[in-house]
């Protein structure tokens, strides 16, 4: 019988049974390589808390001024704080993760496309292993900052563990989905700083990562609540402070997760014809 | 030009100290072209480094132009023109002619003779086609070419090069070792040069300065090289020789 | 050495100005990267009037003022940050055999004329909040001061975190949390932090005078912590201080470098 594939809890359909071990083996490539930048992960990590300390105290001040604002208390928005500060490097929301990019203008892209493997799925394992091991080196530390200093929440039961572990896994899988689509895009558009720059400014600010997305205020509210970017952030914070429907929440970020995963495979074989049958 | 007297530098390498150079006594007289051989990590680069100033001996004392490197850094980097074999001293991302015009700010060249020794470099290295190109864009000979024009415009005194025939066609090395052949002969440049191609030396050195771990295992002419070992015809031998020699 | 400054920031820009549409892209690119933040403040007051006891504008001064001095040190002397990059290359090497003083080469460093996108996103800022809080004529002057006195110590601290580098060679992310980290503390006022980190920034590490202290002269408003008046003049001294404590870490940093290499 086949065993969990990744180092996440994950349903697997058994037509991918043969597979697994190739792709097992590419999370454990992906975390041993990350595994090689301790200092620079450490230094990243101290960063991070540093300013979820920052950040903590304007949450505070906030919600000493409207006290219960958007369902949250004080507790709950340190801990989204740190949340979001923890969600930095294994999400990357600040872009990058990917040697994509530089291997589709070195033309070394090539000979990743002509592997008798998934280009997406290979590069998705490879960047489940980056996010587990960045969770634990660059995650946990800004949490107990957190709760040294300013005592967090934490979930109540296995059964929420359960679901903010799920919604924690599917984010990463879509941050790596947006960030794929990305990648890709190197072939077409001759500068890719332009989309850098949009990516960036979703992937903090409408991510719900630099302010909860609940206080957006009116329809813009409204609308930042449904993008996919949500799903990244915002959604598994709530899912942690319990203030998500654990249904809803993860088909929602399900939802989006095949979306961007069915474009990135559409953009696959786009960007296989481009390089391999057109030598581009 | 350059004295060293009983040099030495050591660093501490995981709580041993390693002396990467030591005792090292020489003097290269104005005018000189003096070779630098070397196994790796005999001390080559540390001995360059402290004729530059980038690096302070731990003993003796090192004099280049009058100056200690270590103390007169800037006024002593007006006399000296340094050519790096495996990075470049130009601004990476600017053209050539950029860099140039930068070094002559930084190094207070007058406009006229400028110019003039811009001209005159231009030609004899041929670099004409390529003034205008990023310094990134240069194949490698272009960007060597580049290098040692740089070092150059400020015409000074000593010319220290670390291995600046690293990795070049055959073709180019011709051109570059032609080039410092004629620097030397005309125009009087004490040059420094240390490298592992030994057609550099045997082309152009009339001195030949061996160093291994750290210490001076040879300092003499080419001919006296060659008679070290007797028996032996190429230089590849004598110096093989004297290389795992040194060594027991 | 204001003249070798000019000329290298001069050789950069041109060289950017090759590519105008690239030039123009990137300066807005940096203009909308730093409106995140604004961003940030006002979907903060679209939940309250006040915070802290600051009103938006308030908030928006104080954080004006604060980002006009860092994008202006980010765009001209925040290079300074790459000494570790330099150091692991070996071209820190190739800057001191030059008869220039390294921290001007490396200040001008990859000189990126498009940052001034971040400086005019923060100007306006800056002048919106000066017109919406129609500001004693009588205190203006004091904002010159701030601002220049702001980019005095960021100036500094790039300078220490440069100087920092020379020793942390290969952590040195850790000095952002210093550079950054001192602009996102300067953002809001200082009472929304605890009284001992209000108390480090001013008396360890003086970052409560980029804007804090100043900028409580020229709102006319009363020190929460309760720091004595003449505290809002001090701005221009600390800076002069932390400047000869940042030169003094460099040279001490440089002189590290050239005495046990790389």
């Amino acid at each position: 019988m086949c065993g969990p594939g990744t180092e996440r809890h994950r349903a697997i359909t058994p037509r991918r049974c043969q597979t697994i071990p190739l792709y097992a083996r590419l999370v454990r490539y992906g975390f041993r390589k990350h595994a090689t930048y301790l200092g620079a992960a450490l230094a990243g990590a101290f960063t991070n808390s540093v300013f979820g300390v920052l950040r903590a105290y304007v949450l505070i001040a906030l919600w000493q001024a409207r006290p219960g604002l958007a369902g949250y208390d004080v507790t709950d928005a340190v801990t989204f704080c740190f949340l979001t500060q923890a969600f930095i490097a294994p999400m990357q929301l600040f872009g990058g993760g990917l040697t994509i990019p530089e291997r589709i203008r070195s033309g070394d892209i090539a000979l990743d496309l002509v592997r008798p493997a998934s280009l997406q799925l290979w590069t998705l394992s490879e960047d489940i292993g980056r996010a587990a091991y960045l969770f634990l080196v660059r995650g946990i530390p800004p949490m107990l900052i957190g709760a040294v200093l300013f005592g967090i929440k934490v979930p109540a039961g296995a059964g929420q563990w359960a679901a903010v572990v799920a919604g924690l896994a599917i984010a990463v899988v879509l941050s790596f989905a947006w960030r794929y689509l990305l990648a890709l895009s190197v072939c077409w558009l001759l500068d890719d700083r332009g989309v850098q720059v949009l990516s960036l400014v979703l992937m903090t600010f409408f991510s719900g990562m630099m302010v909860p997305l609940h206080l957006f205020p009116g329809a813009f509210g409204d609308i930042v609540a449904v993008l996919p970017w949500a799903a990244m952030v915002q959604v598994p914070a709530d899912l942690y402070l319990g203030k998500a429907d654990v249904v809803e929440a993860l088909a929602f970020q399900v939802f989006w997760a095949v979306v961007l995963l069915g474009l990135g495979a559409l953009g696959t074989r786009a960007i296989r014809h481009k390089v391999v049958i057109q030598g581009g | 030009m350059i004295e060293l007297d009983r040099a030495g530098r050591s660093f501490k390498v995981r709580g041993k100290v390693v002396h990467a150079v030591r005792d090292l006594t020489f003097t290269v007289q104005p005018g000189e072209f003096v070779g630098y051989l070397g196994p790796n990590g005999a001390g080559k680069s540390t001995t360059i480094k402290m004729l530059c100033g980038i690096l302070t001996p731990t003993t003796g004392t090192v004099r280049v132009a009058g100056l200690e490197p270590s103390r007169r850094r800037t006024t002593l980097a007006r006399r000296i023109g340094v050519v790096f074999g495996q990075r470049t001293t130009l601004w990476w991302d600017l053209p050539l002619s950029d860099s140039f015009e930068l070094i002559r700010h930084l190094y207070k060249v007058e406009r006229a003779t400028f110019r003039a020794r811009l001209d005159e470099l231009t030609e004899t290295l041929d670099l004409g086609s390529f003034l205008r190109t990023p310094v990134r864009q240069l194949s490698l000979g272009q960007r060597m070419r580049g290098d040692l024009a740089a070092a150059l415009l400020h015409a000074p005194d000593v010319l220290v090069l670390d291995e600046p025939t690293i990795g070049l066609d055959v073709v180019s090395k011709a051109g570059i070792r032609d080039f410092l052949l004629r620097l030397n002969a005309e125009r009087g440049t004490t040059v420094l040069l240390t490298t592992h191609d030994l057609g550099d030396i045997e082309r152009l050195c009339r001195r030949v300065m061996l160093i291994d771990h750290g210490r001076l295992a040879f300092d003499g002419t080419l001919d006296d090289l060659m008679a070290t070992a007797p028996g032996q015809s190429s230089l590849e031998e004598v110096v093989t020789r004297l290389y795992t020699g040194a060594n027991q | 050495m204001v003249r070798t400054y000019l000329l290298l920031v001069w050789t950069w820009t041109r060289s950017a100005a090759a590519y105008p549409a690239s030039f123009v892209m990137m300066t807005l690119f940096g203009f909308i990267t730093a409106a995140i933040d604004v961003g940030v403040i006002l979907v903060v007051f679209a939940n309250t009037t006040s915070l802290a006891g600051f009103s938006r504008e308030e908030v928006l001064f104080l954080y004006g003022a604060a980002s006009v001095s860092f994008t202006v040190c980010d765009t001209f002397v925040s290079n300074l940050d790459r000494v570790s990059q330099h150091i692991k290359a070996g071209t820190l090497d190739t800057i001191l055999i030059r008869p220039v003083s390294p921290w001007l080469q490396l200040a001008t460093d990859r000189f990126n004329p498009t940052r001034i996108g971040r400086i005019v996103q923060a100007g306006l800022v800056l002048g919106y909040a000066i017109a919406a809080l129609g500001i004693d004529p009588r205190r203006a002057w004091m904002i010159p001061v701030m601002v220049i006195t702001g980019i005095v110590i960021f100036a500094a601290l790039w300078t220490l975190a440069g100087a920092a580098q020379f020793l942390l060679t290969d952590a040195p992310e850790v000095v952002n949390s210093f550079t950054y980290g001192s602009q996102q503390l300067n953002q809001y006022p200082l009472s929304i932090y605890a009284r001992d980190l209000v108390a480090g920034v001013t008396y360890v590490l003086p970052l409560a005078f980029i804007n804090w202290q100043p900028g409580l002269y020229v709102l006319g408003r009363a020190d929460p912590f309760g720091t004595p008046e003449f505290m809002r003049f001090l701005g221009p001294a600390v800076a002069l201080v932390l400047a000869l404590v940042a030169g003094f870490a460099w040279r001490q940093g440089v002189r590290h470098y050239r005495s046990t290499g790389s």
